[in-house]
């Protein structure tokens, strides 16, 4: 089998923008959650997220371009724009049709569609603007990307909501492993902090209401959580065959050998109590890898910090770990970065990849008691130095969908 | 409507979104020398119309090929309800 490994990353989180500032962030146990700025949140029950403020487009895209994307497509861009300077790939030497770009977004351009939906109400149907077909669409990040590098390979994005980052790496982990491309762009990138979305995960009961102290809201496993924090961002991935990364000298981060994928077919927004569908992800993604649980050293957990997933999520580890479960330092980057919905699997990929290389498992912020009913090892003193040889990294998305990868030390 | 105010309006236009207005001439071409496709046109356009009361036909822009065209095309429109 063609092995895979990854050799570059980008992102884009509300802790830190490109790899090192993000790993500082998660080093120094920072919170991305504060007071809404991009809006005046007055007036809504939620009033805090964590939001990428220092996100500039123009550092990474052209002015011609900016006004065409909206902003969750310019935050994969500039990611993308990362990963290839990370990967120190030399775009003009590679094998175009052989590169390919998937990424995908939990919802897509939101704020272009209340932005025009305003438009077409208050100045009628010559006013919606021409580029909001191709703002809006949850694609249109991943057609950016091949645009902007010339990348003619397999292209297209993923929806399954907070599960979507994990799913288009794992989908282009196939394509590598199939011998139908050598380099992948992949993750997931996530922009939809607008009124009408906090009103409606708040609706859904979904999000913490911790107004008054927006950095301890995110508290996955904590017995005091009361939802997730609204988050954007960005995560991109290069994935490359491990024969075409040695043949350009490139030092593999780390390698990603196990794509697991099921559905609860359960409930559309709860997880399965049983969390059958997350375990068997994991299983089959350790199998997909060839491991067993006694070789897993790490979870980068799905954490969301709701009553719900936190719960069933210790059940499924349990169940796909059995007694190993208890041995494994598990963290939740959304602790830090709150919940980047589209993007999270991707930035949660990148953050194991890194604490695979760097021999260090970030921690779990805000836990300080521990709901009883979450009761593994959550890493919940600070980042651990360790080596990490075996990770696996959790991905739930609304709609029940599972999707589960495996890396370890290249 | 003066053609040097027209022309500042559309410079002033493209240059918001990226253009270098330096380029933006009555001589210059909408497509070839500024680089505009068909949803930049329809987005010109309801720029023009918005800042000068008036209304384009779709049908009207076929013959619109360079910045002096569309100047044309913008002076023979009244103000709508003027």
């Amino acid at each position: 089998m063609i092995d895979v490994v990854v050799t570059g990353i980008g992102v884009v989180t509300p802790i830190g923008i490109g790899v090192d500032a993000f790993w500082a962030g998660l080093m120094e146990g920072r919170s991305g959650a504060g007071t809404i700025e991009r809006f005046d949140p007055s007036g809504l029950p939620v009033t805090i997220a964590c939001e990428a403020g220092d996100f500039d487009a123009t550092t990474y895209i052209s002015p011609r371009e900016i006004p065409r994307m909206d902003r969750f497509t310019q935050m994969a861009v500039a990611s993308a724009a990362l990963a290839v300077e990370d990967a120190g790939l030399d775009v003009e030497e590679l094998p175009k049709a052989r590169v390919g770009v998937i990424a995908g977004s939990g919802i897509g351009g939101l704020e272009t569609i209340e932005q025009e939906h305003e438009n077409l109400r208050t100045a009628g149907p010559r006013r919606v603007s021409p580029f909001m077909v191709p703002k809006l669409m949850p694609n249109g990040a991943a057609g950016m990307i091949a645009m902007r590098f010339g990348f003619n390979g397999p292209n297209y994005a993923p929806a399954s909501a907070c599960a979507t980052g994990s799913h288009a790496i794992g989908e282009a982990l196939r394509w590598i492993r199939e011998g139908r491309a050598d380099v992948m762009l992949a993750g997931g990138s996530e922009a939809a902090i607008t009124p009408l979305a906090v009103a409606a995960f708040t609706r859904m009961g979904a999000l913490s209401k911790r107004n008054d102290d927006p950095m301890a809201a995110s508290r996955p496993f904590d017995a005091e959580r009361d939802g997730f924090v609204f988050g954007e961002g960005a995560g991109i991935l290069v994935l490359e065959s491990l024969d075409h990364a040695r043949a350009r000298g490139a030092e593999p981060l780390a390698r990603v050998s196990g794509y697991g994928a099921t559905a609860d077919a359960f409930h559309v927004t709860q997880p399965d109590p049983e969390g059958k569908g997350a375990a068997a992800a994991m299983t089959f993604a350790l199998e997909d890898a060839g491991r067993t649980p006694a070789d897993v050293d790490h979870i980068n957990a799905h954490g969301t910090s709701t009553p719900y997933n936190d719960k069933t999520e210790t059940i499924a580890i349990k169940s796909a770990l059995g007694n190993e479960a208890k041995k494994v330092s598990i963290c939740s980057t959304k602790s830090q970065t709150g919940h980047l919905l589209g993007a999270a699997g991707a930035v949660e990929a990148a953050a194991v990849a890194l604490a695979i290389h760097r021999g260090v498992v970030p921690g779990t912020i805000n836990l300080e008691n521990a709901d009883p009913e979450c009761d593994l090892d959550y890493v919940a003193d600070g980042p651990r130095e360790m080596a990490v040889n075996v990770a696996i990294s959790n991905s739930f998305g609304f709609g029940g969908q599972n999707a589960c990868l495996v890396l370890e030390r290249s | 409507m003066e053609r040097s105010e027209i022309l500042v309006t559309i410079k002033d236009h493209l240059e918001a979104r990226g253009i270098d207005g330096e380029l933006v001439t009555e001589q210059a071409d909408l497509a070839n020398d500024l680089g505009l496709d068909s949803l930049d046109t329809v987005e010109l356009t309801v720029g023009l119309e918005e800042k000068f009361g008036i209304e384009i036909p779709d049908t009207e822009l076929e013959g619109v090929v360079t910045v002096g065209d569309a100047i044309d095309l913008i002076q023979t429109k009244s103000p709508v309800g003027a």
